[in-house]
């Protein structure tokens, strides 16, 4: 048999039916739902009378319009309430399992399915979301889609989709110290560009990522998106199978010892080849901060804001000068000395226990910057956030300065209360920094959890490799 | 779905690169559980001087007379020239609603983002991918020629300049029929439910665990 990349594997297995270009109907295993890309999908169900192929393969809960306050109050805001009551009545009637609210297992879809084990090797993963590439770190052939594709998922149990071509990021060497999976993958984005993944499937492979803990691995997938890759994708190992062991979705008994000899082949060929390959030589790879309204406007933190002056392409010319503008930063500005209003910790990127102990091991015993209006740390669900206060990490924000919040998507796309204003500018560990993204006409600087919080208590970026 | 053949129109600019769903339709109208409504809202934070809330009277905000589609010459505009990866970001097909329903047929750009394209498709929406030395000439032409019209053909795979130029452009055929015929895609697709109760079957032979419950 020919070399095969792991993309290939993942995706022949999924084959339904195959047409001469490439076009296959792909079958689909599992399908997470949230609030806002749904309501839609199942409008259409009712409209045309057709019913769910296999509930039991969805798993529903709201996270992107949700108070992360005082949940107990309920959601002020009768749009957003709308919305999650929706979701509900929704699941209640095609027979969907919804972590509610008041659900300890509620939170953000891409980091509830990985914590459920509702997510696994060989899977196919799709979500009404984006960042669904998340899921990739599994070994799993996951991809977000439209609200049309929502439906047709709840249909059909498949997708017609047109074949990804495979690419390869290969990353070998050690991290420096203060580096994390979030500077890596914004290092990249830096390189290739936001539309350099464009038609690609990536696989993050060499000792760097094999290094990775399952949680800096899902950092690295998630973004594969603003890389513009659809699918991000690491062979699974024993770092994977230990990560999965005992979780409540997973298989049992045998039927795990069987489905860990499988997971085992997930990986490419030795000798497969891809479309595209990119060498990053991790030592190289600094502390990142975005200085832009694209996630490919980056440089190291010890950098400055580049001069549009430079750029010779026209079309990148003016972007980089509306983005100037958006941002009120002038060229040649030390990233260093750029003042901040607010710090957020949190999104699907950023917010998992490890990044919680990352950020809570530079706040310890510091405090929050006189200048600094608000900072925000959101567990990306509630086990995530009863982890952290088992471990009192909470407290370690909390004495510091911080406001410690329910889980949610929360300030990563403000939907909910919380948001910038205009003119704020942020320090977030999320993954996009598009204008408005936050609130309108907030600015926004993406970082990793661990230079959020150096940010935080400086009021401005530090280089945390040398705290 | 709506089909689409060929449509002949005014060109309006927008020449920005990667310009995100975000953008095209912010968040706060997201709130919406209904599928149309998003029109008066495309680009909301560049068309509009104030801030966008859901439930506004949009005829009654003030305008940013500086955005291109504000302008009286691309009033009426069915084919928006985009620049690079127009369309990247979040999944939200509200964008390409909203694109509709403000009144885009046909999207003219180098590259497109790969979920957003699609969803395009899934509308009745044709995103025309054009080699970037092709889009900046367009570009250049659209600004010195009031009146700049194009006629993008979905059959023969052309857009046509006023001077005649054909420029092909390439569309998988699959997508291409779908959008001719309009048709509706998930009853194409239950048309081979017999296939995939087949691949279930050999499916579960494989990877028992994935079918328990
Ligand atoms: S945290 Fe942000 S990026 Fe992630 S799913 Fe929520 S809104 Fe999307």
């Amino acid at each position: 048999m020919n070399p095969r990349t792991l993309f290939d594997k993942l995706w022949e297995r999924h084959v339904i039916t195959e047409s001469a270009d490439g076009t296959a109907l792909l079958y689909i295993d599992r399908h997470f739902l949230h609030e806002v890309l749904s309501p839609q999908a199942f409008e259409g169900l009712r409209l045309t009378g057709r019913k769910v192929w296999r509930p039991e393969t969805s798993l529903a809960t709201a996270d992107h319009n949700v108070p992360t306050t005082a949940r107990k109050l309920g959601i002020a805001d009768p749009m957003a309430r709308a919305q999650v009551e929706q979701l509900a009545r929704n699941c209640v009637d095609f027979s969907i399992t919804e972590f509610g609210l008041d659900d300890q297992r509620q939170g953000i879809i891409h980091v509830i399915g990985p914590e459920q084990g509702a997510t696994l090797p060989g899977m196919s993963v799709v979500a009404g979301d984006s960042h669904t590439c998340t899921h990739g770190a599994f070994a799993a052939l996951a991809f977000g889609i439209g609200t049309s594709d929502v439906e047709h998922v709840l249909a059909t149990q498949s997708l017609s989709m047109k074949r990804m071509k495979p690419m390869q990021v290969r990353v070998d060497g050690q991290l420096a110290r203060g580096v994390t999976a979030k500077d890596l993958i914004l290092s990249l984005i830096g390189t290739i560009g936001t539309s350099g993944g464009i038609g690609y499937a990536i696989e993050f492979q060499g000792s760097t990522i094999q290094a990775l803990s399952m949680e800096g691995r899902m950092t690295l997938c998630n973004m594969a998106i603003e890389a513009g890759a659809r699918v991000g994708l690491i062979a699974a190992d024993e770092t994977t199978i230990d990560y999965l062991r005992g979780r409540p979705y997973v298989p049992r008994g045998a039927q795990w010892d069987r489905a860990v000899e499988y997971w085992r082949t997930l990986k490419s060929d030795d000798d497969a080849s891809f479309d595209r390959s990119i060498v990053i030589d991790a030592s190289h790879v600094q502390p990142m901060v975005t200085w832009g309204t694209s996630p490919e406007m980056v440089v190291p933190v010890d950098g400055c804001v580049p001069d549009p002056g430079q750029e010779p392409n026209e079309s990148k010319r003016n972007g980089m000068v509306q983005a100037l503008s958006y941002m009120d930063l002038r060229p040649g500005t030390l990233i260093a000395q750029i003042p901040l209003d607010k710090v957020f910790i949190g999104s699907c990127t950023n917010s998992r226990i490890g990044d919680l102990r990352a950020a809570a091991a530079i706040v310890r015993g510091g405090r929050v910057a006189a200048s600094i209006r608000q900072a925000l740390v959101v567990p990306g669900s509630g086990l995530v956030k009863a982890e952290a206060e088992a471990e009192g990490l909470d407290q370690v924000f909390v004495e510091a300065g911080f406001e410690w919040r329910e889980p949610g998507c929360s300030m990563c796309l403000g939907m909910n209360d919380d948001r910038l204003n205009a003119g704020e500018r942020c320090a977030s560990t999320s993954n996009r920094n598009f204008e408005g993204r936050q609130g309108a006409g907030g600015r926004t600087h993406l970082v990793s959890p661990a230079m959020a919080a150096a940010a935080a208590l400086a009021g401005r970026f530090v280089n945390i490799a040398h705290l | 779905m709506l089909a689409f053949t060929q449509v002949d129109s005014l060109v309006a600019p927008l020449d920005r690169p990667n310009i995100d769903t975000d953008a095209i339709i912010p968040k706060q109208f997201l709130k919406s559980i209904k599928r149309t409504g998003f029109g008066p809202n495309l680009f909301d934070e560049w068309r509009y001087l104030d801030a966008g809330l859901p439930g506004q009277d949009c005829a009654q905000r003030p305008r940013n007379l500086q955005f291109s589609l504000n302008q009286p010459r691309y009033g009426g505009a069915q084919i928006l020239l985009a620049a690079e990866n127009f369309g990247c970001g979040s999944s939200r097909e509200h964008a390409a609603w909203a694109l509709l329903e403000f009144g885009f047929r046909a999207l003219i750009a180098p590259s497109f983002g790969d979920i957003f394209y699609g969803n395009c498709f899934k509308n009745g929406l044709l995103p025309v991918v054009l080699n970037a030395g092709i889009v900046s000439r367009l570009f250049a032409a659209v600004a010195a020629t009031p009146g700049y019209r194009l006629r993008v053909d979905l059959t023969k795979q052309t857009v046509t300049t006023p001077s005649g130029e054909a420029i092909a452009f390439d569309v998988d055929p699959g997508n291409k029929s779908r959008l001719l015929d309009g048709i509706d895609e998930i009853g194409l697709t239950l048309a081979s439910a017999a296939q995939i109760r087949y691949y279930e079957a050999r499916r579960r032979e494989l990877e028992p665990w994935l079918f328990t419950s």
